[in-house]
């Protein structure tokens, strides 16, 4: 038995039921596309579709339309590679390190994380690729047989490294990620009624059943994962320090980096997290799951691990001091002082003070604070890698080779394209994929979902009733049945146990409040409907249904309530008992 | 439930510090130079002082770290064992006092060979022994900073330490005020933390990186400070375990032993990661200003810089994977002594390399130094559990930890 202390903050707010939550993570996949989309998918499109261009572009002239010269041979490449790699950290240190930590928090924004992490890396891993200029030839840096000539991977090299850190990353990020959609994707065939949608969620959710053994091998599954995932969560990071690292180059080679690029690449990663999460919780309306306190714990990392790039950034200018290597110490004089000082004190301002202002709860509780804040850092982060790159190989050992770097506008172009083509798969991710880990969050309702934790829940997590009243108010705006439904007092108190047997009473009060209230004296004769017959007719008699009237109301819903009272087998809906209703009733006013 | 310590633990204990006091007089009787003899006696002496110092100091701030990232993190498990942990950083105030007695002595010794950076030959241009490379850090490395510093250290770490525990206790006589007093600690461990961030690595540069002078990494602090933490968690997991053994934390289940083995398995893991981080980025650039310092190690230590690597890399990775043997008392307890011993030889092998370098030997003045030590860190310990409740009262994740199953 799990016990959460009443001083923690409820993470699922307002009274939600398990319905409801399945409701509000699919309703956005079922319905269609507000307008807002196709105008955010359109402009991601085409900016994507320019990068696109600069990149067939880069692979017909030449690497050479970059603005890279002899000096300075990384740049924007590497910077957009690093920065990339670094944003897709958040997904998979949220989904496991969190998960082995026990932080409940996790499962609002786990899914959508993952996602982006995916994401992020597919557009890391696309800098690499057009860097090697002759992309056709890109299978090389595998150690196949070596029939191509003299060539052979070298091992030695950290950049290779980087290749199978990068791939193993991917690919067990991918799985974590589709592992967990599984179940989410079995309660959207379940739901869906078109033919073609249902076949594609159906072959998505690999036949998943909700049996008590599937999520047994579920949590076990995770659990695995997680931690294999962990060790990647540091190894990717620690392995493209060492493509910095390994060299003599001063301002590149120093021990910290390793766990200092990891601790960056959660900062910027959470960072991103924050800037597509405070969106999309507004736009899907995930308020009551996504919340000030999410937001809040997802500052204090940002606080932390900026801190910790902080007290790395100064630790490293100290020792360039204190070892007297005054190429090192030099290293960082430019950095600070010389043509590129601008970039270095953009990263300084963007990654060691604005991270600090979330020690006021204030600030870190305010979500436009919060967005801003998210922008900022992943500017600064961006800097950092430039700062890292460009200016400590642009004034190397030899003075009469220094030299600047100045982007083409094939450089921009292509950075520009991966946050387009970044945007087009989130979009497109938001659209068709359940954005919440709905079934793990249905795991903590009850432990912190706020009406339970207050003891305030006015009907318990599973109820017909509470389903019946979710799918009223979701399809309908009738004033009527809003006032019906508000007034209605369900079953009170927080009763426990799913409801599989007879229905309560409180759900004949729902349809009788739909349908409205009739008694015996006003009786009309039911059997005049096709498919009635007088066995029915006195079941809906005993439930309170008289009148012709009270059927002419029914909707899908009270068809659905019906079924779970008499055994109709859907014979309602099929003959359309309340047009038939209507059609009676219409004649006799004539 | 009240602890109190044993008859059978108070004399093993007075055994320990007696056998150890009887051998180091034996070592040092031992390590007389004889006529027209080379005397580092001095050194040696105050080498094992600063490795036993500072090894314990470092343990009970680990401590002192763990539950100050409990509380920041609003961590409700680790409510059951608290005590246990204030017991562990409860040794910070005996190993504060004997570091400071060795840096005392130093300072008037002039850094006795060990701190070549207080030998004022050493520093001023004209002098004797006068080395350029180390002059050059004099405005960082000099006795007066370094006392300044130091005491900035301790004093903090200090009236954290003694808040914390302050707080602990009082919460127990205090149930309206409990939420409240847990809110303070909340806010004191962030703010513990921040502090902790840059002296853990500014102490250790003091402290143990200016041994070798010339030499500089990064990296070093986040290095040494993982291993003490690392050291930290074991000596949590065995005396939860030994104070289970004899019956006491009845509360205290299955997964907390659990929860206490995987953060063992972690530091460990989170130790090799730096070690290897540290190690393969100075190896694989081969610059000589920075190899020297593995160089003079694999020379005069190879079996033991290695052998320690390999103990506290492979043994906690290979043997405490699986889920069982992070529950399983006798494993753990097994474990955890082996590398505690290995995370004792890392700073043994730290501090000796750079002060005794080919000098150093491993006799009865280490075996009887680091019994004394061991024997009075048992003993303070020890008597600190006696002191308070073993299960505090009213703290509001007491229940969650009370119903914590994993």
């Amino acid at each position: 038995m799990h016990k959460e202390s009443a001083i923690r903050e409820p993470l699922i707010l307002g009274h939600k039921t398990y319905h409801q939550i399945t409701e509000d993570v699919c309703k956005p996949i079922e319905d269609k596309a507000p307008r807002m989309w196709y105008i955010l998918f359109s402009i991601a499109a085409i900016l994507g579709l320019y990068g696109v261009g600069c990149i067939l572009y880069l692979l017909g002239t030449g690497i050479g339309t970059w603005g890279l010269n002899k000096t300075v041979g990384w740049a924007w490449d590497i910077t957009n590679f690093v920065w990339w790699v670094g944003i897709g950290h958040a997904g998979t240190l949220i989904s496991a390190v969190l998960l082995l930590f026990r932080q409940k928090w996790r499962m609002a924004i786990n899914r959508s994380a993952e996602a982006m992490t995916i994401f992020a890396v597919f557009m890391a891993g696309l800098f690499p690729l057009i860097h090697m200029g002759r992309i056709w030839v890109a299978y090389w840096v595998l150690p196949l047989p070596n029939q191509f000539g003299s060539l052979w991977v070298n091992f030695n090299s950290p950049l290779l490294w980087d290749v199978f850190a990068i791939s193993t990353y991917l690919s067990v990020s991918l799985v974590f990620w589709y592992i967990g959609l599984i179940p989410d994707f079995a309660t959207i065939r379940d739901r869906v009624k078109k033919p073609v949608p249902k076949k594609m969620y159906s072959m998505l959710s690999f036949g998943w059943s909700g049996r008590a053994k599937h999520w047994n091998r579920f949590e076990l599954v995770s659990l695995v994962l997680a931690g294999v995932a962990t060790p990647l969560v540091f190894s990717v990071h620690s392995i493209v320090s060492f493509d910095f690292a390994t060299s003599v180059i001063p301002g590149w080679h120093t021990t910290i980096f390793p766990p200092y690029f990891v601790a960056g690449a959660v900062f910027s990663g959470f960072a991103m997290v924050q800037t597509l999460m405070l969106v999309m919780r507004k736009a899907m309306r995930l308020e009551a799951y996504i919340h000030t306190k999410h937001v809040e714990y997802m500052n204090i990392v940002i606080m932390v691990t900026g801190s910790i790039v902080g007290t790395a950034y100064i630790t490293e200018l100290f020792i360039s001091w204190y070892s007297g290597v005054e190429y090192e110490a030099y290293a960082f004089i430019n950095r600070a002082t010389g043509p590129y000082w601008w970039a270095y004190w953009a990263m300084m301002t963007c990654n060691v003070i604005s991270p600090q202002l979330m020690w006021f709860k204030k600030l870190r509780r305010s979500l436009l604070f919060t967005f801003i804040i998210s922008i900022v850092v992943n500017i600064g982060m961006w800097f950092e890698r430039f700062v890292i790159i460009v200016t400590s190989v642009h004034r190397d050992y030899l003075p009469s080779s220094w030299s600047m770097f100045y982007p083409t506008h094939i450089d921009i172009g292509i950075f520009i394209g991966t946050i387009g083509l970044f945007f087009v798969f989130f979009l497109l991710f938001a659209r068709f994929f359940p954005v919440l880990a709905l079934n793990e969050v249905k795991t903590i309702l009850k432990s912190s979902g706020e009406s339970f934790k207050n003891d305030e829940a006015h009907s318990p997590a599973y109820s017909l009733a509470d389903q019946h009243l979710a799918f009223k108010v979701s399809h309908d705006h009738n004033d009527d049945y809003a006032h019906g439904h508000t007034t209605t007092q369900v079953e009170t108190g927080p009763a426990v146990e799913p409801m599989t047997e007879a229905p309560a009473d409180g759900n004949i009060e729902i349809l009788l409040s739909a349908v409205g209230k009739a008694n015996a004296d006003d009786k009309d004769d039911l059997k005049l409907l096709n498919g009635l017959g007088p066995a029915i007719e006195t079941k809906l008699n005993n439930i309170g249904i008289f009148t012709l009237a009270q059927i002419a109301k029914m909707t899908k819903a009270e068809y659905d309530l019906l079924d779970e009272f008499i055994d109709l087998r859907g014979r309602a809906e099929k003959d359309d008992w309340a047009g038939q209703a209507n059609d009676l009733l219409n004649n006799n006013e004539k | 439930m009240e602890f109190q310590v044993s008859n059978k633990a108070k004399m093993l204990t007075t055994v320990l510090m007696v056998v150890g006091v009887v051998f180091t007089a034996l070592g040092v009787f031992m390590a007389m130079p004889g006529e027209g003899q080379e005397s580092h006696l001095g050194q040696k002496f105050l080498a094992n002082l600063l490795v036993n110092s500072f090894f314990y100091f470092a343990i009970g701030i680990s401590a002192l770290f763990f539950m100050a990232l409990q509380y920041a993190t609003e961590t409700g498990w680790f409510v059951s064992v608290k005590r246990v942990i204030e017991a562990i950083a409860g040794f910070l105030p005996y190993g504060m006092g004997l570091l400071l007695i060795t840096f005392l002595t130093l300072s008037f010794m002039s850094g006795a060979h060990i701190y070549q950076w207080m030998d004022s030959e050493v520093m001023q241009e004209g002098g004797s022994h006068y080395d350029e490379l180390a002059a050059g850090k004099g405005a960082y490395l000099n006795i007066t900073f370094f006392w300044i510093r130091t005491v900035i250290y301790m004093a903090v770490y200090y009236l954290f330490m003694r808040g914390f525990r302050q707080r602990s206790l009082e919460q127990d006589n205090n149930p309206e005020g409990a939420v409240g007093i847990h809110f303070t600690n909340y806010k004191k461990g962030a703010l513990f933390l921040v502090f902790f961030a840059v002296f853990s690595s500014t102490s250790t540069w003091d402290w143990i990186m200016s041994i070798d002078v010339h030499w500089f990494s990064t990296l070093f602090g986040w290095y040494v400070f993982a291993g003490a933490w690392c050291s930290a968690m074991t000596v949590m997991v065995i005396t939860v375990l030994y104070l289970k053994k004899l019956g006491y934390l009845p509360k205290v289940n299955e997964s907390h032993i659990h929860d206490l083995g995987k953060w063992t398995f972690a530091t460990s893991f989170l130790w090799s990661y730096m070690w290897f981080s540290q190690y393969m980025l100075i190896w694989y650039a081969n610059i000589p200003e920075e190899t020297t310092y593995y160089l003079m190690r694999i020379e005069h230590f190879k079996g033991i810089y290695f052998g320690m690597f390999f103990i506290n890399f492979a043994f906690p990775m290979l043997i405490l994977m699986s889920r069982d043997a992070k529950r399983h008392a006798g494993i753990l307890t097994f474990v955890g002594l082996i590398i505690l011993a290995g995370h004792w030889t890392d700073v043994w092998v730290m501090v000796m390399g750079g002060s005794m370098g080919p000098t150093a030997s491993f006799g009865t003045l280490e075996i009887g130094m680091a019994l004394v030590f061991l024997g009075l860190f048992v003993k303070v310990v020890l008597s600190n559990l006696a002191k308070a409740p073993l299960t505090p009262k009213y703290h509001p994740y007491l229940d969650e930890s009370l119903h914590h199953e994993i």
